[in-house]
This record gives C-alpha cells, structure tokens and sequence, in this order.
C-alpha cells in the first residue's frame, strides 16, 4: 500500500529531524540543501522507487545518483528509514571509521550507487547507468538529483546532450531549485535562468513544480515515466525548508546548527510531526 | 627491424574481446579511427558509445556503466583522456573503484608535428598519484595487444597509455602479459637500464653500445609502473648498484620517480632519469624530437655511464 501524500509529508518532515540530528551532532555539514530536497526524497524513497533494501544489489532497482552529494544527510536519513541500515547509525556522520562519510561512497553503505561530492558529475553517471539498462533490455528507472548550483558546471551540458543523443527515456532529473548557493543567490552568482530553456534546448521534457507539494512532485514524476524523452523535474523550494530560520539563508548551505538553534529547529519540526 | 603501431593492436584485441565476452563496452570521444576503438565498432556497434568531444562526461558514463556491471575500455589521446578529465577518473573511476580502463593512445613526443598541446607527458604522473589506479605503458604492438586482454581480466580501474607511432617490435605474437610483473630483456651487471614503453627498445639499443665498451647492462621492461614491480628492480640494483630509467614522459613523476623513490627507501643507489626535463615538446619529426629532448639510445648510454660513476 503506497504511502499517501499526507504521510509522505510527514515522512520528509522526518528526514528532516534526522537532517538536524545529524548535522548538528557531526558539527558541521549541508542542512539548508538537505532541507529543501527532503519532500522529493520522501517521494522517492517510500513511494515511486523500486528498491529493496535487504537486496541493494538487485539488478532491476531503480537507481537514485546524489549528484548534489553534500546532501548526503537527507540521502542517509532516507535510506536508513527505508531499512538499509539502523537509524542510530545516522549520527555516525562524519566521524572517524563511520560508513556516513561527508559525501557519498560507493561501496562504503548499501544503497549509495555512485561516489559523488564533487559537482557536476552525477548525470553523467546517472546516464551511463540509464545507457547500460538500456543495453540490457531492463526497464529500470534512474533517478538523479541536481542542485541548481551546480548547473553552472558545463559537464552538465554534455551529458544532457548524451542523454537525449541516445535516447534515454528512462533518465528522471530532478533540479532543487533553491535559487541559492554559496555565494548567496544564484543569479547574481552566474544566473541560471531561463532554466527551463536550456534542457529544452538539449531535447529534453521539462516539468515545473512546487517541490514541496507531494502531490505536484508525484504527478510529475508519473508523467516524466512516459515521455519517450529523458526528463527534467525543475522543482521549485526554500533552501532550509521546515525550519523557519533557516529558510532562504546561503548560511545554512554548509554550516550546522549552535546548540540554542538546534533546540529550536527540533522544537519546530516536532510540531510538524505531531 | 619490424615495427608495429600500438593502437593498431589494441583495436585488434578489442575486436576480440568484442567476440569473446559480453560485459565489454567501448567508450571513445570522436577519435575511435585514431585510436582504433573502431575495430571494436565493427564486431559490436551495439556496445560500442560515441560520446562526442566531451571527455568529462565520456568518464561519468563510463563510471555509470562500470557500476551497472560492464567492463569499460574508454579511449581518446592522451592528453585528454587523463588532463582534461582527471577529477572524473578521480571521483567516478578510482575512488571507488570502479571497472573503467583508460586506454589512451598519441602519448608522448612522438606524436610529431601536431605539437606540444598533444604531447602527454604528464599522464603517467597523474594517474600513479591516484589511489586504487593501476598504470601500464606496454613496449610494443603485441605486448599492447596481451595488456588490453589482461586488462579486460582484471577487476578495478587501470590506466593504459600507447604510442601513436610504429615502434620496433619486441616480442613474439603470442608474448602473454601480467600486470606487475617487469620482464628482463637482457642480463647485465654493471648498470641496470629500467625502461617503459617504446624507450625499452632504445635501452636495448643502449646496451649494444655499452657492450661495445665493456659496459654490462641489465635491461628491464617495466611496462606496469604502478604497481611497481618493486623485485625486479631491487633484485637487478643489487647486483649492478646503479640504474637509469627511460620513459617518453616528464622526468616529473613518471617511471623514474617511480623508480627513484623506491630505491631511496629501501636501497639507495645512483638513479639517472631520461624523459623530458620539466618542459612541452613541440612540432617536428619524432626522430628529432626524441634528439632534441634527449631520449635517444645515445643519451641512455651517456646517462649510464653517469649512472656508473656515481656509484665509485
């Protein structure tokens, strides 16, 4: 029975408690990216994906790519809510001998595919995953999450021209379009828009929503699954989303929370979760 | 004497491996006639991916095949295919190793009259100085071809470099290969001559001149530079106490580093580079080049000598 929008809200809501948790308890880390992406991994990981975590290495998963991996708290959270491995674990994050590196590692924890961390590089890998299924006649789905950020970086433009080259229906991209990065907003940055222009340009089927309306990322993701061409999802949200202080802050892309704002930032997503 | 070209005999044993086993696809950036990936595409177009001139996305899909359960020979020239991709091979190849071969062709000065901007001379260096990465420069067109087999046999990312050029052939057809096991090709006592790729037949020819001066030399095919084949070369320094190492490479991080690093660990003893000296090459015939910059037979001898009486 597939989770229904009102408990997949609630179960972003609690990837973002893990997010806090772990950030603050590893002192330091990406919760504001983190924060902003967590509806689309609910959606991912306890609805749309076919995965099953007592056999990561099934052939026929659908694969997920962190091309943004210093969201790799949200990425954690996820998987280890799913069943790959205990939540305790979680607070393990960045600290000496633990599987929760800063960025993701391939082979380091079941359910991470590809090792990413430096940007610009996981579609590329996401299209060589969709490539190789193609190849062997699977009907798996790959499924790769961008920051917006990121999209400065050309390497993202080769692969989209690859993946429309070869065809790769079976290619979903999601861009967390938190119009933030580092350096504050990204079109002030390297201005990123119009966005949408640049994958039309590529071939590609482009969707626009909400990101942080479960039903919008859901009917896009559904409707991303038919196009015969591989697809964008531009979702459109708040960088620190679900904790009011750190909404729309560059500040909180990479620093983790004081003692007195992690107090609040748990006091306030309890309150969602009740 | 014979001479074969390198890359001819990778595309012959990719088109082998095209028959003989599934798992392979072939990679190449819009140079498969140059670097004969395109005798691949003839026996099994439907593995074979043209990723256009994008290299940096050629090694992320590279990395997604490897991780998807293919054996992945990725070709372009040298210099693209570790220069302008390096962070690539890094983060999707080496860190978590990842069954991606690297097997680039137009390595080194011999590349000719195109110039300095397609002359690697740096690639051995980068690639030795990542973790997980094996390296392999084969001496001549059969032994490229037995590597390329050996290649596809073992697990994990390697990086593969051949000359564009022919070069003297060294071995028979059906020479086998072993990916860190140095080869002697001639025993001496008085200087141990350590080369890779085309330059070991230019140590051979060293050694023929030395002779003729009463000179001994021991000369060893290095064609795995990492992992170094740390026996071989103790094992021949011991007896001789002295070596010259030869690469068409930067004397910067290459085989004579290599070389030079393991014996001052462990047994320190005159080392003599030949390779480029810290600088690009630039157009001209080959054979003036390797003049130019020093890599002839001629220059091998003299470095032994240097070699030799450093260690009185």
């Amino acid at each position: 029975m597939p989770l229904s929008p009102a408990e997949l809200k609630r179960k972003a809501d609690l990837l973002r408690l893990h997010v806090i948790e772990m950030t603050t308890a590893a002192g330091s880390g990406h919760p504001g990216g983190s924060l902003s992406a967590a509806d689309l991994m609910a959606v991912l990981y306890f609805r749309v994906m076919r995965h099953d975590p007592g056999n990561p290495a099934w052939e026929d998963r659908d694969r997920f790519v962190l091309s943004k991996g210093h969201v790799a708290p949200v990425l954690y959270a996820a998987l280890a809510e799913s069943g790959y491995f205990p939540t305790e674990e979680l607070l393990t994050l960045r600290k000496l001998g633990s599987r929760l590196q800063g960025h993701p590692v391939r082979g380091k924890l079941p359910g991470v595919e590809m090792s990413t961390g430096s940007l610009g590089q996981g579609l590329s890998m996401s299209c060589g995953i969709a490539l190789a299924g193609k190849m062997d006649g699977r009907d798996y789905n790959v499924y790769c999450l961008l920051g917006d950020g990121e999209l400065q970086s050309g390497q993202n433009y080769e692969a989209m021209m690859f993946a429309s080259a070869k065809g790769l229906d079976n290619l979903i991209a999601f861009v967390d379009r938190n119009r933030l990065q580092i350096e504050g907003d990204t079109e002030k940055v390297m201005p990123l828009d119009p966005l949408p222009d640049k994958w039309l340009a590529f071939g590609w089927d482009v969707f626009e929503v909400d990101g942080h309306n479960i039903e919008q990322i859901i009917g896009a993701i559904e409707e991303a699954k038919r196009s015969e061409s591989p697809s964008v999802i531009i979702m459109n949200t708040v960088k620190g989303k679900g904790v009011s202080f750190m909404e729309n802050q560059a500040g909180f892309h990479g620093r983790a929370c004081k003692p007195e704002e992690y107090e609040q930032a748990v006091r306030e997503l309890k309150e969602a979760l009740e | 004497m014979k001479k074969l070209a390198q890359r001819n005999y990778y595309g012959k044993a990719l088109a082998k491996l095209a028959e003989t086993r599934e798992d392979v696809v072939v990679i190449d950036a819009d140079l498969a006639g140059s670097t004969k990936t395109s005798e691949f595409r003839k026996v099994a177009p439907e593995r074979f991916v043209e990723a256009g001139i994008a290299e940096q996305d050629m090694i992320g899909v590279a990395a997604g095949l490897a991780a998807s359960g293919k054996t992945v020979f990725a070709s372009t020239f040298a210099v693209f295919a570790t220069g302008r991709c390096w962070e690539q091979i890094r983060l999707g190849c080496a860190y978590p190793k990842l069954n991606v071969k690297i097997v680039s062709t137009h390595c080194g000065i011999s590349v000719g009259a195109d110039g300095a901007s397609h002359q690697a001379l740096e690639d051995i260096s980068i690639m030795r100085s990542l973790p997980n990465m094996t390296v392999i420069s084969p001496a001549d067109a059969y032994e490229a071809y037995a590597a390329t087999l050996a290649l596809a046999d073992c697990k994990g990312p390697c990086y593969m470099r051949l000359g564009r050029a022919d070069v003297p052939v060294l071995f028979d057809e059906d020479v086998g290969f072993e990916i860190g096991r140095a080869r002697r090709m001639r025993s001496g006592s008085d200087v141990s001559l350590i080369g890779t790729g085309q330059m070991v037949s230019l140590c051979l020819d060293a050694a023929d001149m030395l002779e003729s001066e009463g000179i001994s030399a021991d000369v060893i095919n290095m064609s795995t530079i990492k992992p170094l084949d740390g026996a071989a070369v103790m094992e021949s320094v011991s007896k001789t106490g002295c070596a010259v190492t030869a690469e068409e490479h930067s004397v910067i991080g290459g085989l004579g580093s290599a070389v030079a690093e393991l014996l001052s660990e462990n047994m320190p003893a005159p080392v003599v580079r030949i390779g480029t000296r810290d600088t690009f090459g630039e157009s001209g015939d080959p054979d003036q080049l390797f003049r130019k910059y020093g890599l002839t037979a001629e220059d091998i001898a003299a470095a032994a000598r240097k070699s030799i009486s450093m260690r009185e």
